[in-house]
């Protein structure tokens, strides 16, 4: 059993991504939990890569412009009409 | 509407159709645009240029990838060139230092001769006590935004899609050509650092 010396938090850190992508072996996986389970920093620092997934996913928004779908309807017409 | 029944609409020059599919990839198409160029203006012309190479196009188009993968591929590289054109985005040159500890600065942890090497010398803090309405705000997004904009190139493409659009890790590998190894290491380190610009920001929050 790797104890908390062993497993350094610098370690967790670099694994977190490939923890979330389903990337990690189930020993690594294990260890890693084991991990977190335990630190709190390092489960607040997965926590807030989380938060900023999220947020990220928040970044939306748009309608496409009048004069541009205009252009492209005709370019549209032009190349693909009958 | 599946890839087949779509292209073949788009073939016959079905104008609804088209109309509905550059609608619907607009704000997507923007924002992955407004990421390599300087300008709003720039990207709504990169966005047009690129339905336009598409329109052209159509008839190469082999569904070896999704349509929709097409034609962000055709955006990607006509932003991109665009971009290098501009010469405008440079990225962080601090944070380029710290690649290899992964998303976070290195002195963060604790060094060897230190009493629990690699454990964190300068833990995060909880957001927690941040209000919602910071963390909400339209200041966050712009600050998220901007931060991914300041990323490498590679980093900052693959976090767009994964992260903003949310691809997932398939698509994004096919449509930049990529392995999932190299995405997977792309997105780590682009959401580290997307992490780190919030953290900064959401501090001086809580201790305002």
């Amino acid at each position: 059993m790797t104890s908390y010396e062993d497993f350094p938090c610098a370690e967790a850190v670099a694994m977190v991504t490939d923890y979330f992508e389903g990337a990690l072996s189930t020993e690594d996986r294990a260890v890693l939990e084991r991990h977190l389970a335990w630190c709190d920093w390092c489960a607040t620092y997965v926590e807030q890569l989380r938060e900023t997934i999220r947020l990220a996913g928040t970044l939306r928004d748009d309608d496409v412009p009048a004069p541009v779908m205009d252009v492209l309807i005709e370019a549209f017409r032009e190349m693909r009409g009958s | 509407m599946d890839d087949d029944a779509l292209v073949a609409a788009l073939r016959a020059g079905d104008e609804p159709v088209f109309c509905e599919v550059v609608s619907g990839y607009h704000g997507a198409m923007m924002r992955l645009a407004s990421l390599h160029v300087s300008s709003r203006a720039v990207a709504e012309e990169v966005v047009q240029e690129t339905w336009l190479a598409v329109v052209k196009g159509l008839d190469r188009f082999e569904g070896r990838s999704s349509f929709k993968t097409w034609v962000f591929t055709i955006l990607a590289n006509q932003a991109r060139s665009r971009g290098a054109r501009e010469h405008r985005i440079v990225p962080f040159s601090s944070l380029e230092a710290d690649e290899k500890t992964l998303g976070v600065p290195g002195e963060r942890f604790q060094l060897p001769t230190d009493r629990w090497p690699g454990h964190w010398s300068e833990p995060p803090s909880p957001w927690t006590d941040v209000p919602a309405a910071a963390l909400e705000g339209k200041e966050t997004r712009a600050l998220i935004f901007d931060a991914i904009r300041s990323l490498p190139p590679h980093q900052r493409e693959v976090i767009a899609l994964r992260d903003v659009e949310g691809w997932s890790a398939e698509a994004v590998c096919s449509a930049l050509s990529m392995s999932e190894g190299n995405q997977r290491v792309l997105l780590h380190r682009a959401r580290g650092k997307v992490r780190a610009v919030l953290e900064q920001k959401l501090h001086h929050v809580v201790t305002a």
